[in-house]
């Protein structure tokens, strides 16, 4: 007979555990069951009829156990000391579920086994060290009772332990503990597991553990330290846990990671996974290379699993992720670039803009007459339309729908006073948002324009105080965008600099020297048209001070040659 | 929420089963097979009219998934379909001649027929042109799904309504009997659509797709809703509000997170758009048994006469669901 054990608790899914325990004895394991009390009597004698052909299978005491509660170290128990007293040659314990399949051939465990005659397998962590507590309670699950179940009786849980609070009771851990958590599947030498059912304090402890939440995750875990001599505090089976403290469940799909992770035993496996049972259950099938235990590949992707449930893709708005305003992650899914007055003050900004930095350049995504995409496209990725109505019925899924469809190309685009403002303030706000801002630019057109001035002085009023708004925004505390603000006639005084600035923090990893610039648009008589504006009574500012006059001092060279010769 | 508001929402919940088992009598049983139901059986509901040609596959998909039985109501159908339904093995069927609109969209039939036959199981709500697809799909059973939400202890799960199209115009190729519908309505669109919170019933509001592009465009707040919870771990106690964007009580309806992490969910593929639509627009627009006086139609029946193709360059075409999960339409949440 084998010097291994096993240990099996088993509730749901009998004829799973049926299959696993032949296989343990069909290796020379005995196998000591224990039925959960929850399970009905006909099922149970059922599931022992149908193992009676199995002399070394035996039945334990069966306890009621339920999740977090005493039930489960009280079954453990009862198995173990079944199983050091009827089988007396078995050297290592190993404590299995019903849903535990081996993954590795038994011999190879044994022989594993064999090698490391005193040494204790076993998770066990001081619960300052640990990451894995879920639900706020991590030391007090040892200095408060819990006498309620976590699952049926919530209410009550959650009010004896703010009453506990409030009243500041904390049990006393009995002396010589040191609290340890850490998984419940272990594997223990016949040394330790005896001393620790033998102890003649035993008594004391178990009733201190009856009260600690979840002792079956600290009940030997803690015991072991006391007397083992060799603890590898890590657990031979495979077991992951979600952010909730659920096990993890294995599938069909994750034959081939189970295979390769070199795990003798992995929980919790899906009932109807036929052919991880076909696989695993059958020697000769899953012979693996004798290395050491390598769970690294599972860990990655359930890791994965609980950073998507609990932070998600940062910039994704979608059914079944809708943040808070600043719980977003990221409210945009990449960095993007807004230039506001550039389109107006340079006749080509767009078709340079997109020579300079590549990616999308669009026009006034936001104007009112239609979404101006790149190419004025009546579409755009992901199948976006140009309706003004539909993008600003939702302004804010429209500008994070575009940054998502459009992952790794840079988005850039043109905005100014006379766009729907619905975003702006998400914008300021967003770190992914780079904002260059040559303010009163927007007066340009109108000086283009070929209206009444009565309505270009309204027109401008309007469009100044808009801009106005926008730029205290831009300023304010909370924003988080990187802004860069001129006037437009500091701009104008070397727009070949401030063009330099944009563009080498877009293109941060390639700098490269302008040799290029955009046309600027000619503004010989602007001057004259703020001061017209003036005249009227409206006051025009944020362009800056254009010095007066018909002369054109400020005419800028560029123009008559738009090529930067280097 | 104060107390009076979840009392109020808890009186129209009561509202909604009163009226559920009141529209009983619109219903004649054609097939009751729900002597051999098991408790762990997962079930189907929907109400089908002059469907028959799609019945075939469809069954045939969601057997495939692992659905274990079948509820129908017919309303009023003259294609077969009734004869159709009453013939297969796994179908209890139900049939009405009254008004769909008056039973708010069939939705107190099916209300009913839960509330009498599906406490205690798995429930899935889908017409006779919705295909589920949730994680792992292809790998994983329905049951997969279902025992981990169980274990998980979530009682809904949300599945988005997303508008499948053909390339060229949608009459072009006819669909034949037990064709998958995605062979001819296999394109998408990936990424335009708006989301609201429904502040009173807590659940999403979800709008966009081809049919706001199209044929909503200067007025998109009548766009069709796609947000959809269609499987429900079901209670006698609920009742779905209208269709199965939303149900009470409206706890069901939190089927996303708001602190920034991904819940599970999956997507119905909805293959309206097949050359059988134009019959059907026609016929509807006669009724007016739809939703808003039929709005939906009309604006169809206007755009599809002058533009009659929904595809456009920048539509996706259907993959698989780990495509649909990349595009962020659906998500693994922490199901791995």
């Amino acid at each position: 007979m084998s010097t291994v054990g096993i240990i099996m608790l088993v509730h749901t899914a009998l004829d799973r555990a049926e299959q696993v325990i032949r296989h343990w004895v069909a290796n020379d394991c005995p196998v000591v069951v224990h039925v959960d009390a929850k399970v009905a009597r006909k099922k149970n004698d059922a599931f022992r009829a149908a193992l009676s052909d199995l002399p070394t299978v035996l039945f334990s005491r069966r306890h009621r156990c339920e999740w977090g509660t005493w039930g489960i170290v009280a079954a453990s128990q009862s198995a173990a000391e079944l199983m050091l007293d009827k089988f007396p040659k078995v050297r290592h314990v190993y404590l299995a579920s019903g849903s535990c399949l081996p993954l590795r051939p038994v011999k190879e465990l044994r022989s594993y086994l064999d090698a490391r005659p005193r040494t204790d397998f076993i998770e066990s962590a001081t619960i300052a060290d640990v990451s894995w507590t879920v639900g706020g309670l991590d030391e007090e699950r040892f200095t408060l009772r819990f006498p309620f179940a976590w699952k049926r009786h919530r209410i009550l849980f959650d009010g004896y332990v703010r009453l506990q609070r409030r009243l500041k009771v904390r049990r006393k851990i009995p002396d010589g503990i040191v609290p340890h958590i850490g998984s419940q599947w272990w594997c223990l030498t016949r040394q330790t597991l005896s001393t620790i059912l033998q102890d003649p304090g035993r008594a004391n402890y178990d009733r201190y553990f009856r009260r600690v939440w979840i002792p079956d995750e600290s009940y030997f875990q803690s015991l072991v330290r006391l007397y083992s001599a060799n603890i590898e505090s890590r657990s031979l089976t495979l077991s992951k846990f979600d952010f909730q403290g659920k096990p993890h469940i294995f599938y069909d799909d994750h034959l081939q990671l189970l295979r390769r992770s070199d795990c003798f035993v992995a929980r919790k496996i899906w009932p109807h996974a036929d052919r991880l049972y076909e696989t695993f259950l059958n020697d000769a099938a899953s012979a693996m290379k004798g290395a050491e235990p390598n769970p690294g590949k599972i860990d990655r992707i359930f890791s994965k699993a609980v950073e998507r449930r609990t932070r998600g893709r940062p910039g994704l708005h979608m059914q079944s992720r809708l943040p808070h305003e600043g719980w977003e992650n990221g409210f945009t899914a990449a960095p993007y670039s807004v230039f506001e007055g550039f389109s107006e003050l340079f006749e080509d900004f767009e078709e340079w803009l997109a020579r300079m930095v590549g990616g999308n350049v669009h026009g006034h995504l936001f104007a009112p007459e239609r979404v101006e995409f790149e190419g004025r496209q009546a579409t755009f990725a992901g199948a976006l339309s140009d309706s003004p109505q539909l993008r600003d019925y939702n302004g804010r899924m429209f500008l994070t729908g575009l940054i998502w469809n459009t992952r790794g190309e840079r988005q850039s685009f043109q905005f100014g006073p006379r766009d729907s403002q619905y975003i702006t303030w998400d914008m300021a706000k967003d770190p992914n948002a780079q904002i260059s801002v040559i303010s009163g630019a927007w007066a340009v057109p109108l000086y283009q324009s070929n209206r009444n001035f009565a309505e270009i002085r309204a027109e401008a009023a309007r469009l100044q105080k808009i801009e106005s708004d926008h730029l205290a925004l831009l300023r304010s505390k909370q924003a988080k965008a990187k802004v860069r603000i001129w006037t437009m006639a500091d701009f104008i005084e070397s727009p070949m600099e401030n063009l330099q600035a944009i563009i080498d923090e877009i293109t941060a990893k390639a700098p490269q020297r302008l040799i290029e610039a955009p046309r600027m648009v000619n503004l010989d008589g602007f001057p004259q048209f703020l001061q017209n504006l003036k005249n009227q009574g409206m006051h025009p500012y944020l362009m800056g001070d254009f010095p007066n006059g018909s002369e054109d001092r400020n005419k800028p060279q560029s123009r008559r040659k738009p090529y930067v010769v280097r | 929420m104060s107390v009076w508001q979840s009392y109020r929402l808890r009186l129209q919940r009561k509202r909604w089963r009163i009226r559920a088992f009141r529209k009983r009598r619109d219903l004649t049983l054609v097939k009751d097979r729900t002597a051999g139901l098991r408790d762990e059986d997962i079930l189907l509901f929907s109400t089908v009219r002059n469907e028959e040609v799609r019945l075939p596959y469809f069954l045939d998909y969601y057997r495939k998934l692992g659905v274990n039985h079948f509820f129908f109501v017919d309303n009023d159908s003259t294609d077969g379909g009734r004869e159709y339904l009453a013939q297969q093995p796994d179908v209890s069927l139900w049939t009405t001649p009254a008004s769909y609109k008056r039973a708010r969209f069939g939705v107190d039939w099916l209300n009913w027929l839960q509330m009498k036959y599906a406490h205690g199981h798995w429930v899935l709500v889908v017409d006779p042109d919705e295909f589920l697809i949730y994680p792992f799909c292809d790998t994983r059973p329905l049951r997969a799904l279902t025992d981990w939400l169980d274990a998980s202890s979530i009682r809904s799960f949300g599945a988005m309504l997303l508008d499948m199209y053909p390339r060229g115009k949608i009459d072009e190729v006819p669909y034949r009997r037990m064709q998958n519908p995605l062979e001819i309505a296999s394109w998408f669109d990936s990424g335009n659509y708006s989301i609201y919170r429904n502040q009173r019933f807590g659940n999403l509001w979800i709008q966009g797709g081809p049919r706001a592009r199209l044929f909503f465009r200067d007025d998109p707040a009548r766009a069709p809703a796609l947000n959809k919870i269609p499987l429900v771990k079901w209670d006698r106690e609920y009742a779905y509000v209208s269709s199965t964007h939303m149900l009470l009580p409206r706890g069901l309806n939190l089927v996303y997170d708001e602190w920034g992490g991904e819940k599970a969910s999956g997507v119905l593929l909805h293959t309206k758009f097949l050359d059988t639509f134009a019959l059907k627009a026609q016929e509807e627009l006669d009724r007016k048994q739809h939703y808003a006086n039929s709005a939906e139609y009309k604006a169809y029946a206007a755009s599809l006469a002058s533009h009659p193709e929904m595809w456009c360059k920048w539509s996706e075409k259907y993959i698989n669901w780990r495509q649909l999960e990349i595009l962020g339409l659906m998500s693994k949440g922490n199901w791995a």
